[in-house]
C-alpha cells in the first residue's frame, strides 16, 4: 500500500509541476499577444517624448544646465504664453460646464428613446473632423459672415464685430470642439443616477431645487469632474483651432512649441515647454484617476 | 401652486437651454454642406446660387486628389494594422494578471491624453533620424500607434461583457486555445472589433497635428493640405472636401450603429 501511496504523491507532485509550467507558458503566450501593440505605443509615443524631454536639460553649447527652464520663467514672452493658455483653457472649461451640464440634465429627464436620438446631435460633431468644424467657424465668424450680418439685421450692432482671428474666435471654436468631451462622461454618469432618490427627497418635503442640489448634483460630480479634467487637458495642449481661429494673434502653448521648433529650431527651449505641458497633463490625469478611476474607461 | 409654477418655469428654462446647446453643436458642423454647393466664387452663407463647381475644383485638382489618396491609403492601412494588433492586445490583457493589466492600461491610455503636439514633435525627431519623414510608411506607423488605444479600449470593453466560460468550455472539450479564440470568442466580440476598426480609420483620416509635421511632399495628407490652405485664405473648395469628410465619418458612425442595432435584434 505504501508503494501506491508514494507513487500517488509523486504523481501529484509531477502534475502540480506540469500545471505550473503550463500556466507559466500560457501567461508568457498571453504576454506575447499584448506585446506588439504595447511596444508600438512605447516606441512611437513614449521613447521620442522621453528623448525630447532629455533635450530640455542641455543648453545650446551641449552642456547640462537648467537654462531652458530658467528662460521659461524669465522670458516675458513665455510667461505670457502660459498665462494665455491657462486663461483660454479655464474659460473654455467653464463655458463647457455651463452649456453641457443643463443639456445632460435635460436629456436624463427625457424618455430613453428621445434622449438616444438627441445624442446624435452630440455624436455627429464628435465624429466630425476638428478641421472641418474649425473651417465652419471661420466662415460663420468672418466679418461679413452670417453671425455679423444677422446681428446687424437685428439692430444689435451697427458695425461688424471682429469675431474671428482673435481670442473670441478661438474660445468659441474651442468650446464647440470640447463640449462633447464634457457631455459624454457626464451623461454616462447622470444616466446611472437613480432618479427615485430625488423623488423621495421631494416626497419627504424637500423643494425640487433643494432636492437637485442636495441629492442629484453631488451624485453627478464624478462625471462632471471627469469631463472637466478631459476638457482642461485637451485645451492646454490644443493646436489646430487656436492656430486657425486665433489668426496668429493668440499664441497658446502648443503653437509656441511648434513655432519654437519649425521657425527657430530651438529644440532645448521647445522641449522645456513640452516637459512643463506634459507634467501639467500628467498631474491632471493622476487627479482624474484618483477621483474617477481610469479603469472606468475600460469597463463600459 | 407657487411651487408648481416655479417647477414649470425651471422645466421650460431647461428645455430652451438644452435645445439651444444641441443646435450650437450640430449647426456649425453641418453648415459646410449647403456652402459647398454654392455657385458664388467667394464664401457666402446662405448660398444664393447652386452649382457643383467646388466639387469639380476638388476632384479636378491633382494635388487634392493625391492628398486624398495618401490619406485614404494611410487610414485603411492604419485600421488594417491597428485592429488585429489592438484586438490581440486586448485579449492578452483581459486574460493576464490584474497587476500587469493595470500598468498596461495606464500605458495604453497615455496616447489619448498626452497632448498630440508632444507626440508629433517626438515622432518628427525620431523620423528625422530614421529617414521616415514625408513617407507613407512613417504616417501609417504614427497613426497606428495613435489608433491602437481606441481599438484596445473598445475590444476590452467588449470582452468585459462576454462570458469567458464559453471559451473555457470549448477548450475543455478539446479545442486548442487558438481555435477556441478564433471560433468562439472572436465572433462574440465582433461588434467591438468592428467598432475599433472604424475608430482607427477615422482617427487616421482626421488626424492633423502629426500629419502636419511628418507628412509632406508627395505624401502630404489631406488634413495637412487643408490646414495650410486655411491658414492663408478661405477657399470654398475646402467646403466640398469637408462635406466629403463629413459623409465618410457619418457613414462610419451609422455603420457602427447599424451593426450594434442588428446585434441587439439578433439577441
Amino acid at each position: 500500500m505504501s508503494i501506491a501511496d508514494d507513487s500517488a504523491a509523486v504523481h501529484t507532485l509531477q502534475n502540480a509541476r506540469a500545471l505550473k509550467s503550463e500556466e507559466r507558458r500560457e501567461r508568457f503566450t498571453l504576454f506575447g499577444l499584448s506585446m506588439p501593440a504595447l511596444l508600438a505605443i512605447l516606441i512611437v509615443v513614449f521613447l521620442p517624448i522621453f528623448w525630447l524631454s532629455s533635450l530640455s536639460f542641455y543648453n545650446a553649447a551641449g552642456a547640462l544646465s537648467m537654462e531652458n527652464y530658467a528662460r521659461i520663467f524669465e522670458s516675458a514672452l513665455y510667461r505670457r504664453t502660459f498665462v494665455v493658455t491657462f486663461q483660454i483653457s479655464i474659460a473654455v472649461t467653464v463655458i463647457c460646464v455651463l452649456l453641457g451640464y443643463p443639456l445632460c440634465y435635460w436629456l436624463t429627464k427625457l424618455p430613453d428613446r428621445t434622449a438616444a436620438i438627441l445624442m446624435v446631435f452630440v455624436l455627429v460633431p464628435f465624429w466630425t473632423s476638428v478641421l472641418v468644424r474649425t473651417y465652419a467657424w471661420l466662415v460663420l465668424l468672418q466679418r461679413n459672415g452670417i453671425i455679423n450680418s444677422s446681428l446687424i439685421w437685428l439692430g444689435v450692432i451697427e458695425e461688424p464685430l471682429q469675431l474671428a482671428h482673435n481670442l473670441t474666435g478661438s474660445i468659441i471654436g474651442m468650446v464647440h470642439i470640447m463640449l462633447p468631451f464634457l457631455i459624454l462622461p457626464l451623461y454616462a454618469i447622470m444616466r446611472g443616477i437613480d432618479t427615485d432618490l430625488v423623488r423621495a427627497a421631494v416626497g419627504l418635503g424637500s423643494s425640487p431645487r433643494k432636492a437637485f442640489w442636495h441629492v442629484f448634483f453631488p451624485m453627478s460630480l464624478p462625471g462632471l469632474f471627469a469631463g472637466i479634467v478631459l476638457v482642461f487637458i485637451l485645451s492646454l495642449g490644443f493646436y489646430v483651432t487656436p492656430a486657425l481661429l486665433g489668426g496668429g494673434r493668440v499664441q497658446m502653448l502648443a503653437q509656441r512649441i511648434e513655432s519654437t521648433i519649425t521657425v527657430y529650431s530651438n529644440w532645448g527651449a521647445a522641449s522645456a515647454l513640452g516637459v512643463v505641458l506634459l507634467l501639467l497633463a500628467l498631474v491632471m490625469i493622476w487627479l482624474m484617476n484618483r477621483v474617477f478611476g481610469l479603469d472606468k474607461l475600460f469597463m463600459r | 401652486m407657487e411651487q408648481v409654477g416655479q417647477r414649470k418655469i425651471d422645466g421650460m428654462w431647461l428645455t430652451v437651454v438644452g435645445i439651444a446647446v444641441l443646435f450650437f453643436l450640430i449647426l456649425p458642423t453641418l453648415i459646410v454642406i449647403p456652402m459647398s454647393f454654392s455657385g458664388a466664387s467667394y464664401l457666402e452663407f446662405p448660398p444664393t446660387s447652386f452649382s457643383f463647381r467646388w466639387y469639380a475644383a476638388y476632384f479636378g485638382s491633382s494635388e487634392w486628389m493625391s492628398a486624398t489618396q495618401t490619406s485614404l491609403i494611410a487610414a485603411v492601412m492604419t485600421s488594417a494594422i491597428a485592429t488585429p494588433l489592438g484586438a490581440l492586445c486586448a485579449y492578452g490583457l483581459h486574460c493576464s494578471t490584474p497587476r500587469f493589466r493595470n500598468s498596461a492600461q495606464a500605458l495604453v491610455i497615455m496616447p489619448i491624453v498626452v497632448p498630440v503636439i508632444l507626440i508629433a514633435v517626438g515622432v518628427f525627431s525620431l523620423y528625422a533620424k530614421l529617414g521616415l519623414n514625408y513617407t507613407l510608411t512613417g504616417i501609417i506607423i504614427a497613426h497606428t500607434a495613435l489608433a491602437l488605444p481606441f481599438v484596445i479600449v473598445t475590444v476590452m470593453s467588449g470582452l468585459q461583457n462576454y462570458d469567458f466560460d464559453q471559451e473555457l468550455a470549448a477548450r475543455s472539450l478539446g479545442a486548442s486555445r487558438a481555435l477556441a479564440l478564433w471560433t468562439i470568442t472572436v465572433p462574440q466580440v465582433k461588434f467591438s472589433i468592428q467598432t475599433g476598426a472604424f475608430l482607427a480609420f477615422i482617427t487616421s483620416l482626421d488626424e492633423v497635428v502629426i500629419s502636419m509635421l511628418v507628412s509632406g511632399g508627395d505624401n502630404a495628407t489631406i488634413t495637412r493640405r487643408m490646414f495650410n490652405s486655411l491658414r492663408d485664405q478661405l477657399d470654398p473648395t475646402i467646403a466640398a472636401i469637408s462635406t466629403c469628410l463629413i459623409v465618410v465619418s457619418v457613414s462610419a458612425l451609422i455603420g457602427v450603429q447599424l451593426i450594434g442595432y442588428r446585434k441587439n435584434v439578433e439577441k
